[in-house]
């Protein structure tokens, strides 16, 4: 408490300068494996054997803000170093994509930086000068739409924003305005504020298109969590697996891969909504840090997830419930788990998906009305 | 004043020569440390709020008409004015309760040792502790008001602002003579008259100092309210935090810097009244 002090952030400022001095530290590449920190494929460095040998020989890869309940990460980490016996160091695994892009440009040039990010859209766009351009084999399976031309971000995997409930004590929902009923009373809660935190934002966006709105207007949906905070019905606590399980938060708007009962803890009542016409999706982005440490095992790192194979990283985000950016192009060459991919939420109508320019004018819109909307 | 001017007589020309050397650089590692970690910091925070993301010197973070900065500020202030005047009222109750007690009693023991305790608990302990006895899903009470704002983050507050005003007030309290209460009632003076022109007018910088200290205090929490209220950004020290990690956009390190700087300028304020305040409580117990 008394430690927050306002002075903090100018420690924060410090200890900034402090890294700032501390750097040209260590860089574990060695000269004959500097092809890596450039190359914009495999090919292009050399083929996969080489790669391999590239990254044992560095033996450590930095990844960060991966929690190992998001989207099946802690196995994925898990499985990657089984693989290739290249130690995998989680760094702040709950940050924010923000948070990321504050921890490379700090760490820059020191052991401790991130080789690899996993960032929302927006960040990615707004930061890609610091990405290093790259290509994974599978390059052409990407929809076109959901990556960056030349490679410095592309997605990775995405969902669908739903309301995850226990069907136990609250019956089926089969729409929206249900929440405002009375039984809801304190029940809802959204993955974070919705200027902070892109999961809670699209949760916004998902109510505004099930009441009217479109992708270019949130209103409806601020409109809505008004109505929900006026019903007594909007509960403002961060949702995790743990208020969950408390019941501090029965009903949560959140993707549907962080919504899953097996994610949150819960039994076979746990359910997942998605309203109709209200199917909005987001991919998370890759990007390899163009000043990352480990450069061959950060490429390394993106081969995996983007391999195909059972035990690859498209596979195994699929398994945490998440849907694998490669999705169609695995569905029709056969390659996908079917019964994983089965299992996947199903939404009704066309799929929406956010633009930068989308998002960026649905912040502005929150940041002002926000808060005077559920306050 | 009696003593300074003994100090005085004592330290003339000829005793300046023979001060000890090492006198003052016992105070080197205070003043070193304030620097590195109060003056620098302030320094970069200022130096920062004017400069954009690429460097370049900028106003433009320094526009507190910006949605929600307003009233960020206007939410802090309420929150502290509201959290410190009650903190400094119950406190002071209780910390003249404790001093008219046995000053070597097991009461006072406990309420010195618990305050000293407990004026250090915060954060996320402390808005879980509310929360899960009076919260939503309280176990004790299912409090309506709990998570209005200012009010309800000002009940936690008090939890650390009460034991805190024991601490800093019952020394003004002890300092009170018993004599003097003696010499009111003697000459006839209700106990009414004892307070309103004695007791009082003794108290009265003490305690807006303490009054003061606490306003600073609960200005600068930010743990507690962000664990008791995540998605509305009801004071500044959250609008620094949606700044600094955004990730929809809104993140503008600067912008938070500029926010500081805004703080800044509010402690600034709260602390020339009270040292000013301090000034005069020194002078009437001189």
């Amino acid at each position: 408490m008394r430690t927050h002090k306002v002075a903090l952030v100018g420690v924060a400022a410090l200890a900034l300068v402090a890294t700032a001095c501390s750097s040209g530290g260590s860089n574990s590449s060695s000269a004959s494996d500097k092809k890596w920190d450039t190359a914009g494929s495999v090919s292009a460095g050399g083929g996969m054997k080489a790669l391999i040998a590239a990254a044992k020989k560095e033996g450590t890869l930095n990844v960060i803000a991966l929690p190992s309940n998001w989207a099946n990460y802690g196995n994925i980490i898990k499985q990657f170093t089984a693989q290739y016996g290249i130690k995998v160091n989680s760094i702040q695994p709950d940050d924010s994509s923000a948070q990321e892009i504050t921890w490379i440009q700090q760490k820059k040039g020191t052991s401790l930086d991130a080789d690899v990010l996993d960032v929302g859209t927006a960040v990615a766009v707004q930061y890609k000068s610091l990405f290093a351009p790259y290509q994974v084999a599978e390059w052409n399976d990407i929809p076109a739409n959901l990556k960056d031309p030349t490679g410095l971000y592309y997605g990775d995997y995405g969902g669908y924003m739903t309301v995850g409930y226990d069907s136990a004590k609250f019956g089926t929902i089969t729409s929206l305005n249900q929440l405002l009923g009375p039984k809801f009373k304190n029940a809802i809660a959204l993955n974070g504020n919705p200027t902070q935190a892109n999961a809670a934002l699209q949760g916004v966006m998902m109510a505004s298109l099930a009441e009217g709105g479109n992708a270019n207007n949130i209103a409806p949906g601020v409109d809505f969590f008004h109505k929900l905070k006026a019903a007594g019905n909007f509960n403002s606590v961060q949702a995790t697996a743990t208020t969950i399980k408390s019941g501090a938060t029965p009903v949560v708007i959140n993707w549907g891969y962080l919504n899953l009962a097996s994610v949150v803890g819960q039994g076979a009542s746990w359910k997942l909504f998605i309203p109709p016409n209200a199917t909005l999706g987001a991919f998370y982005d890759q990007a390899i840090n163009k000043d990352a440490p480990h450069a061959a095992a950060a490429r390394l790192w993106e081969e995996f997830l983007y391999s195909q194979t059972a035990k690859g990283g498209q596979n195994l985000w699929l398994a945490g419930g998440a849907t694998p950016i490669e999705l169609t192009a695995m569905t029709s060459n056969g390659s996908i788990d079917k019964t994983l991919a089965a299992a996947l939420p199903k939404a009704s109508g066309t799929s929406v998906f956010l633009s930068d320019s989308q998002d960026t004018k649905a912040a502005a819109f929150l940041a002002a009305n926000w808060a005077k909307a559920v306050s | 004043m009696a003593v300074a001017a003994t100090q005085d007589a004592g330290t003339g020309p000829a005793g300046a020569r023979r001060r000890p050397p090492a006198a003052w650089t016992g105070t080197v590692p205070f003043f070193a440390y304030a620097a590195l970690f109060l003056l620098l910091p302030t320094g970069i925070v200022i130096w920062n709020a004017f400069r954009n993301s690429t460097g370049g010197f900028t106003f433009s973070n320094l526009d507190f008409t910006a949605p929600g900065v307003g009233s960020a500020f206007i939410g802090s202030f309420q929150l502290s004015l509201a959290a410190s005047l009650g903190g400094a009222v119950l406190g002071a109750s209780l910390a003249y309760a404790v001093a008219t007690g046995n000053p070597d009693g097991l009461i006072r023991r406990l309420s010195v040792a618990a305050s000293g305790v407990l004026a250090q608990f915060g954060g996320v302990t402390l808005a879980f502790a509310f929360l899960a006895a009076i919260g939503p899903i309280g176990l004790f009470l299912k409090a309506s008001w709990y998570s209005s704002f200012p009010w309800g983050i000002a009940v936690i507050y008090l939890y650390f602002q009460i034991p805190l005003m024991v601490l800093v007030f019952l020394p003004a309290i002890d300092g009170l003579k018993t004599q003097w209460r003696e010499a009111s009632e003697s000459l006839g003076g209700s106990t009414w008259q004892y307070w309103r022109y004695v007791g009082g007018p003794l108290l009265a910088p003490a305690f807006l100092g303490a009054l003061l200290l606490l306003f600073a205090n609960s200005l600068s929490a930010f743990a507690t309210i962000v664990a008791w209220e995540d998605q509305i950004s009801y004071v500044v020290p959250q609008l620094i935090g949606t700044s600094m990690i955004s990730e929809v956009g809104l993140n503008n390190a600067n912008q938070g810097d500029a926010l500081a700087v805004g703080m800044i300028v509010m402690v600034v304020i709260v602390m020339v009244c009270y040292f000013y305040l301090q000034r005069r409580t020194s002078r009437w117990l001189r």
